[in-house]
């Protein structure tokens, strides 16, 4: 019956996102205030209750264990604990698509209530967002049905993948959604800005709140992803450059670009084209990652299997918002002029400059991970394309936008003058050679790009906090308070992780070992020693728990667990976190010795101040919303004057 | 400034910058590349020692070795040929008999491919792009009539409909 009464909500959700997108584009038409425009205000409401029970009904599904339903026979399993059966409802392709049109619902309904403010334009954008709405829910409805049943029903499920059955893996999806679908309402008023003739200054306001809010929960999103490769996969690393990875970064590097872009369209009326086509591309790469990592084309730890018939799909689907949005911005893009004019030395133009620098980073990243499939295409050998190539083509890029970001806040905007900005950043330069050589000493031999990656992020660190005590006593209103305080901490955000990567990039080599009982190993000036091993069972789980003694009195705990339903092995890695950093060590299987004692396998690593990669996603996330904050009071008494 | 020289500075800027940006990442690219091989064209011709290469294939039944000093070996094929691989690292947890995989690393002068990186899913119905290729070419020139990874392959796929007891 549920599985019935979803599918039904699935359809009823096409079909009203289809009537959104018909009825907007006619109110629209009609100036924005006509009945139509209000019945596709109706209708997107419709779509957002109708895929909200939708999705409500999979996670009843699943927290009955019904099994007749045949993605949650894939994914759940009726041992598994409550939460874990809740978050598997979006833990696998379907369910993750059935959030994805979700939160595309959301966004529609939320542009009809805070869109753009003139009426035809927002009635357009209601019905642009409808038509990506209506996009997804058809590949739901007609390629990947959360709902289809299976005949016989199995007596247990397949279980949710153990890996994924973490706390920071169940919240990392909705908050990446939010990042990528967010970017969806960006590119619906961008396009719809173009069909209305808006100038750019008018669709950068419009956008400028939905862009900031994307920007920042893909941030958190992707943290936490990165967060849980680190502590999960065991692998000891944070960041792989693994095409899933690469795909959720490409729309991360233009959403940087864009929030930023856009600040200077509206404010000051430069680059309008430039601000618009980002918005457009942001979400066009979105659905690139998307195609990337459900269509199995490319070789990822994290893909999910191979299916062409969903790739085919998300292609056209792909091809449908490309062309759209590209041939309209082709077509009408001259008609938002080339902005306002400003000298080299105004905020403008390094404003524009990180633009330029951050899209280069997304190109570069979107050729490496292209490039496989390219050669594919063409017949080639197959090839794969590391670690390396990003490292040194993507960083250099990076390191020169970190060097510019805390110039800009002390340029004047659009005559610029650069004497009064350097005078004032004076004690911040003098920090850089310092830092340089400070990191230079700690870390002994530490790699070239380390330095100056740690001296730069205390350089945007310095120029954050100068920036912070510079701009908040000239903040008069609430909302110009948000904003400085935003730009403040994301900028300084920005320096932790800078700092924070070069710190771990000049790591010590880590160790694998397998240890006995009793054994030692060094790491860091430290000595490990595996004091015990106890059984620690889960509730869905035998457990191994190791106890490692380290000098200094601490102990650290890693796990090796075996799901049976799953009949999958996992590692819990046990971090001992402190100021200077994480020790990190995992547990792998028991070998027997000839002697008939076990020994284990050990991996263990230090990862000097890895606390700071979280602190700087943190701040930025935290500095995101202060912006968007800032946005929507601006918004709100622009709202009350007019 | 002149309006016309003004926008001149900007896409020379601009120009530079992707021209920068494109160099590197050419030359990146020329350095970072590494080459799928699969088992049958190992045989056929070997790269050379030192060369940083892929090789893939399902994982031979038994062929894995544990040793209590750590680190492990153990052998690939594509039903045509076989990689013998050695591993300092901790295998990924995923890793198991007759399942896909791929690795990366260099052959030692007497063959033996060295890995410093081993890939397994997480999801036991996925095969990695290459690996499933390889697989097919080989069934396609008559190795094995319904070539063991396709039987993997598919029972993986299968178990999604039958659950477990």
């Amino acid at each position: 019956m549920i599985a019935e009464l979803g599918r039904f909500l699935i359809a009823l959700a096409l079909i009203a996102s289809i009537a959104q997108m018909a009825l907007g584009w006619v109110g629209a038409a009609q100036g924005g205030r006509s009945a139509y425009a209000q019945a596709g205000r109706t209708a997107s409401l419709a779509a957002l209750v109708t895929s909200a029970g939708a999705f409500a009904l999979l996670i009843v599904a699943f927290i009955q264990s019904d099994f007749s339903i045949a993605y949650v026979a894939g994914h759940s399993h009726v041992d598994k604990p409550l939460f874990y059966k809740v978050a598997a409802a979006w833990g696998g392709h379907e369910g993750s698509m059935l959030l994805w049109c979700l939160i595309l619902a959301l966004f529609g309904f939320g542009l009809t209530r805070i869109g753009p403010a003139e009426p035809a334009f927002r009635a357009r954008s209601v019905s642009l967002q409808a038509l990506l709405q209506s996009l997804f829910f058809g590949f739901l409805v007609f390629a990947s049905n959360p709902f289809d049943r299976l005949d016989p029903a199995p007596l247990q499920g397949r279980d949710l993948n153990p890996i994924l059955q973490d706390p920071a893996l169940a919240i990392h999806p909705p908050l990446l959604y939010l990042g990528y679908v967010g970017l969806s309402a960006a590119f619906a008023i961008a396009a719809a800005g173009l069909i209305q003739k808006v100038s750019g200054r008018e669709i950068a306001r419009a956008l400028r709140p939905w862009a900031t809010g994307a920007w920042a929960s893909l941030t958190a999103g992707i943290a936490l992803g990165s967060w849980w490769a680190y502590y999960e996969l065991g692998w000891g690393g944070w960041w792989f450059w693994d095409p899933v990875e690469n795909a959720s970064f490409m729309p991360w590097l233009l959403g940087a670009a864009l929030v930023h872009s856009a600040i200077a369209t509206e404010k000051r009326g430069a680059f309008p084209g430039w601000t618009v086509f980002l918005a457009l591309l942001a979400y066009v790469l979105s659905i690139l990652g998307a195609f990337l990592v459900r269509s199995g084309v490319i070789t990822s730890v994290h893909a999910f299997a191979l299916d062409p018939e969903r790739g085919v799909w998300i292609l056209a689907m792909l091809g449908v918002s490309a062309v759209s949005g590209f041939g309209l911005f082709a077509a009408r893009a001259g008609q938002l002029g080339e902005g306002d004019g400003f000298e080299p030395t105004s905020r403008e133009a390094f404003i524009g400059a990180n633009n330029l620098l951050l899209a280069a980073a997304a190109g570069v990243v979107l050729v490496g991970t292209l490039y496989p499939l390219f050669v594919e295409l063409l017949g080639g050998a197959p090839v794969s394309v590391g670690a390396p190539y990003f490292d040194a083509a993507a960083t250099p890029l990076l390191i020169l936008t970190l060097l510019l970001v805390p110039l800009a806040p002390f340029l004047p905007w659009t005559n610029g003058g650069a004497r009064p900005a350097l005078k004032q950043m004076r004690a911040a330069f003098a920090l850089v050679p310092v830092a340089a050589a400070g990191v230079a000493l700690v870390w002994f031999g530490a790699p070239l790009l380390a330095v100056t990656g740690g001296a730069l992020g205390v350089w945007a660190m310095a120029g954050a906090a100068m920036d912070a005590f510079n701009a908040m006593p000239l903040a008069r209103t609430r909302a110009l308070k948000f904003a400085a305080a935003g730009r403040a901490m994301a900028h300084a955000g920005v320096g932790f992780l800078a700092l924070g990567a070069a710190a771990d990039a000049s790591r010590p080599a880590d160790v694998n070992i397998a240890l006995g009982r009793g054994e030692s190993i060094e790491i860091a000036g430290r000595t490990l020693t595996l004091a015990e091993i106890r059984r620690a069972d889960g509730a869905n789980y035998l457990a191994d728990r190791a106890r490692i003694d380290v000098s200094g009195g601490r102990s650290i705990s890693p796990e090796r667990r075996y799901y049976w339903a799953a009949d999958t092995h996992t590692r819990e890695v046990g971090l001992g976190s402190s100021i200077t950093g994480d020790l990190y060590v995992s547990i792998g299987e028991a070998r027997p010795r000839e002697d008939g004692s076990a020994a284990y396998e050990i991996r263990a690593a230090f990862h000097p101040l890895v606390w700071m990669l979280g602190l700087g996603a943190f701040l930025i996330v935290l500095g995101g919303f202060s912006a968007l904050t800032a946005q929507i009071l601006t918004r709100r008494q622009r709202g009350a004057q007019a | 400034m002149i309006k016309s020289r003004k926008r001149l500075w900007v896409v020379l800027a601009s120009a530079g910058v992707l021209v920068s940006a494109g160099v590197l990442a050419g030359f990146a690219l020329r350095d970072a590349m590494t080459f799928f091989h699969s088992p049958a064209m190992v045989a056929e011709s070997p790269p050379l020692p030192g060369q940083r290469v892929r090789v893939g294939g399902l994982v031979v039944e038994g062929s894995v070795e544990r040793p209590a000093s750590g680190g492990a070996g153990f052998t690939v094929t594509d039903t045509i040929a076989d990689i013998r691989i050695s591993y300092a690292g901790s295998l990924p947890d995923l890793f198991r008999e007759g399942q896909g995989i791929v690795a990366e690393g260099t052959f030692d002068e007497s063959g033996l491919f060295v890995a410093s990186r081993v890939l397994a899913k997480h999801d036991e119905a996925y095969m990695p792009p290459e690996v499933a290729s390889s697989l097919a070419s080989a069934e396609a020139q008559g190795a094995l009539p319904g070539a063991a990874g396709r039987d993997a392959w598919t029972i993986g796929q299968a178990r999604i409909g039958q659950g477990r007891s």
